[in-house]
C-alpha cells in the first residue's frame, strides 16, 4: 500500500482551516460559530500530527502540542457554552443577529 | 535544584498560593464581603512586595520557563495594576454575591500572563495565553443578569477563540518548517521564505487581536462597554500590557532574522491603529467606549515604539505600560466609582462634575492629561520615549503621523475636561461618598502619574534591565 503524501494531508488540513473560517463568518447561530472555531483548531491538530510523523519523527513536540490543544479547546468550549446559555436566558435566542445591544 | 525551582518561580507560586487560599476560604468560611476584600487587598499587597525580593535569573524545565530581572519587573508592574484594580472595585464588589470567584478568576488570568511572559517555548506561550483569556471571558459576564454583560462576554470569547485559532495555525506552520517549538531553536531557522512569512503573518494577526490593533480591533469597544468596569480596566491595562511584553520579546528575539519584513507590517499597523482609534474616539458618548478607542490609539503609539527594535524599543514599551497603568486606572477608578454608585456611564452625565465632586474631577483631569501627553505628567515622557525609539529607524513619515495624531487626541481628551469644568448641567452627578480604600487607590495613581514624570531614574533603570535585546 502506498504511503499518503504529506502534501495531501496538508491540503486537507488547510481546506479544513478555511472551511472553519468560512463557517465562522457566515453562520448566525452561536453554537455553530463555536463549532467552526473547533474546525480551525482541528485543522491545526492535523497539521501538528502530520508534521511530527513525516518530518520530525525523532521527537514528540507536535503530538504533545496536539494533546494540549484538544484539552484547551474543551475548556474554551465549556466556558463559551456557559456564556451562551446565560445569554439564552436574557435574549431567548442563540442567534447573533439578536445580540444587538452593543453597537458602534 | 529545588531551591532554584522555588526562587525562579516565586511570583507564580505566591499567586498560586493566594488562589488556593481563596478557594479554601470560599469552601470553608462564610466571611462578610468587607473582611474578604480587606484580606484580599492585603494578600495582593504581599504579592506585589514578594515580586521585588531576591530577583534571580535562570531557566527551568528544559528552557520552557525563563526568568530574569526585566521579566520579574514586568510581572511586578502587572501585580501593581491588579492591586490598584482590586482596591478600586471595592464599592462594586462590597455587595456582590460572588466575590471570591471574581478574584479567583482574575488571579488565574494573571497566572496565565506570568507564564506567558516567562515562556521560552511556543507550547508554554500558548497555554499561558489561553489561561489568560478564557477566565477573562467568564469575568466579562460577571454581571450575570445584565444583557450587555453576556453579549460582551460572548463577543470576547468567540473572537479570542478565533484569534487563537489563527495564532495556532501560524505556530503549526512554524513547527513544520523549523522542526522545533523552542524559541531559541526557531530563531536559527527563520529566514525570509514565503512559508515563514505566512506563518509570521498568522502569528501577528493573533497578537494583534489580543492587543486590539486596528484591523482586529472590532471586539474591543463592545466588550469594554458591556463588561463590568473593574473587568474593563483589567482588560485595557493588564491583559493588554502582558501581551505587549511578550510581543516585544518574541519580535526582538525569535523573529530577529526577518526584522526588515515585520518593520513594514508594524509601520502600516501603527499608522492605521492610531488614526482609526483617534477618529472613532471623537464620536463616542459612552465613557467606557471612549476609553476603549483611546486605548486603541495608545496601542498604536506603542507599536511605533516597538518598530525601534532595540534596547530602547523594549525599554520605552515597558516604561509606557507602567505609566499607562497608572493613568488609565486613574480614569477608570473615577468611572468605576460613579458607575457603581449612580449607574451613569455617559460623557454627558459628567457635565458640571467639578461642582459636586472636586476631588474626583481633578483625578480624572490629571489622568486624562497624562493619557493625552501633557508635559508635566508622566504620559508625555512615555510617548516621548516611544517616538524617539521609533525615530531611531529613520522613518520620519511614521513619526510625523504619530505626532500629528497626538494633536488630534488632545481634542477629545480636552472635550471631556471641558465638560467636567465648564459645561452647565441642571442635574449633575450628586456628591459621592468615596470609600477610604478607593481614595487610596486614586492617590496611588496620581502619585504614579506625577512621580514617574519627574523622576527620570525609573526609565534609566528599565533601560539598563532591557540590555538583553
Amino acid at each position: 500500500m502506498n504511503e499518503i503524501n504529506i502534501t495531501d494531508i496538508l491540503l486537507v488540513s488547510t481546506a479544513l482551516f478555511f472551511v472553519g473560517v468560512y463557517g465562522f463568518f457566515t453562520r448566525r447561530n452561536m453554537i455553530t460559530m463555536l463549532m467552526s472555531v473547533e474546525l480551525i483548531l482541528n485543522s491545526v491538530n492535523i497539521n501538528f500530527v502530520a508534521f511530527n510523523k513525516y518530518l520530525f519523527p525523532q521527537n514528540l513536540d507536535g503530538i504533545f502540542f496536539t494533546i494540549f490543544i484538544i484539552t484547551i479547546a474543551a475548556a474554551e468550549a465549556a466556558v463559551a457554552i456557559a456564556i451562551i446559555i446565560n445569554m439564552y436566558r436574557s435574549h431567548h435566542s442563540v442567534d447573533v443577529e439578536d445580540a444587538t445591544d452593543l453597537k458602534y | 535544584m529545588l531551591n532554584d525551582f522555588f526562587l525562579l518561580m516565586k511570583q507564580e507560586l505566591v499567586l498560586l498560593l493566594i488562589i488556593v487560599l481563596l478557594l479554601i476560604i470560599k469552601v470553608g468560611k462564610d466571611w462578610s464581603n468587607e473582611t474578604m476584600l480587606n484580606l484580599i487587598n492585603g494578600l495582593l499587597l504581599l504579592n506585589v512586595i514578594s515580586g521585588f525580593v531576591m530577583p534571580v535569573e535562570g531557566n527551568l524545565f528544559g528552557d520552557m520557563f525563563k526568568t530574569n530581572a526585566l521579566i520579574s519587573l514586568e510581572k511586578s508592574i502587572l501585580n501593581i495594576g491588579v492591586l490598584i484594580i482590586s482596591m478600586q472595585s471595592y464599592s462594586w464588589l462590597k455587595t456582590h454575591k460572588h466575590l471570591s470567584e471574581f478574584f479567583i478568576l482574575m488571579l488565574s488570568t494573571l497566572l496565565g500572563m506570568f507564564y506567558m511572559i516567562s515562556s521560552g517555548n511556543l507550547l508554554m506561550f500558548y497555554i499561558g495565553l489561553e489561561l489568560s483569556s478564557i477566565p477573562l471571558a467568564a469575568m466579562a459576564n460577571f454581571d450575570l443578569e445584565k444583557r450587555k454583560s453576556s453579549e460582551a462576554a460572548f463577543k470576547f470569547i468567540i473572537s479570542s477563540a478565533f484569534s487563537s485559532g489563527m495564532l495556532l495555525f501560524g505556530i503549526s506552520l512554524i513547527y513544520g518548517s523549523t522542526g522545533s517549538i523552542s524559541f531559541a531553536e526557531i530563531t536559527n531557522h527563520i529566514s525570509n521564505e514565503p512559508l515563514h512569512i505566512f506563518a509570521f503573518v498568522m502569528l501577528l494577526a493573533g497578537f494583534a487581536f489580543k492587543i486590539s490593533a486596528v484591523p482586529f480591533h472590532l471586539w474591543t469597544a463592545d466588550v469594554y462597554e458591556g463588561a463590568p468596569v473593574a473587568v474593563t480596566s483589567y482588560l485595557s491595562v493588564i491583559s493588554k500590557g502582558a501581551v505587549l511584553f511578550v510581543f516585544v520579546s518574541v519580535l526582538y528575539t525569535v523573529f530577529k532574522p526577518i526584522a526588515e519584513i515585520w518593520y513594514n507590517m508594524l509601520f502600516i499597523l501603527a499608522v492605521i491603529t492610531i488614526l482609526i482609534g483617534n477618529l472613532f474616539a471623537i464620536r463616542q458618548n459612552n465613557f467606557k467606549r471612549f476609553l476603549a478607542f483611546s486605548s486603541i490609539a495608545q496601542v498604536g503609539f506603542i507599536l511605533v515604539g516597538i518598530t525601534g527594535s532595540s534596547q530602547m524599543g523594549s525599554a520605552s514599551v515597558v516604561y509606557f505600560v507602567l505609566i499607562y497603568i497608572f493613568s488609565n486606572l486613574g480614569a477608570f477608578g473615577v468611572i468605576s466609582l460613579v458607575s457603581a454608585l449612580t449607574g451613569k456611564e455617559n460623557i454627558s452625565d459628567y457635565k458640571s462634575f467639578y461642582k459636586t465632586n472636586p476631588l474626583l474631577s481633578w483625578v480624572l483631569t490629571i489622568a486624562l492629561f497624562s493619557l493625552a501627553g501633557v508635559p508635566p505628567t508622566a504620559g508625555f515622557f512615555g510617548k516621548f520615549f516611544l517616538l524617539i525609539s521609533g525615530a531611531s529607524q529613520g522613518n520620519y513619515i511614521l513619526i510625523s503621523i504619530a505626532a500629528l495624531n497626538m494633536v488630534i487626541s488632545f481634542y477629545y481628551y480636552l472635550r471631556i475636561v471641558k465638560a467636567i469644568f465648564m459645561d452647565p448641567n441642571e442635574q449633575p452627578i450628586e456628591k459621592l461618598s468615596i470609600p477610604l480604600i478607593s481614595k487610596l487607590a486614586l492617590f496611588i495613581c496620581l502619585a504614579g502619574i506625577v512621580v514617574l514624570g519627574l523622576w527620570s531614574s525609573v526609565y534609566e533603570c528599565i533601560y539598563n534591565l532591557s540590555s538583553g535585546f
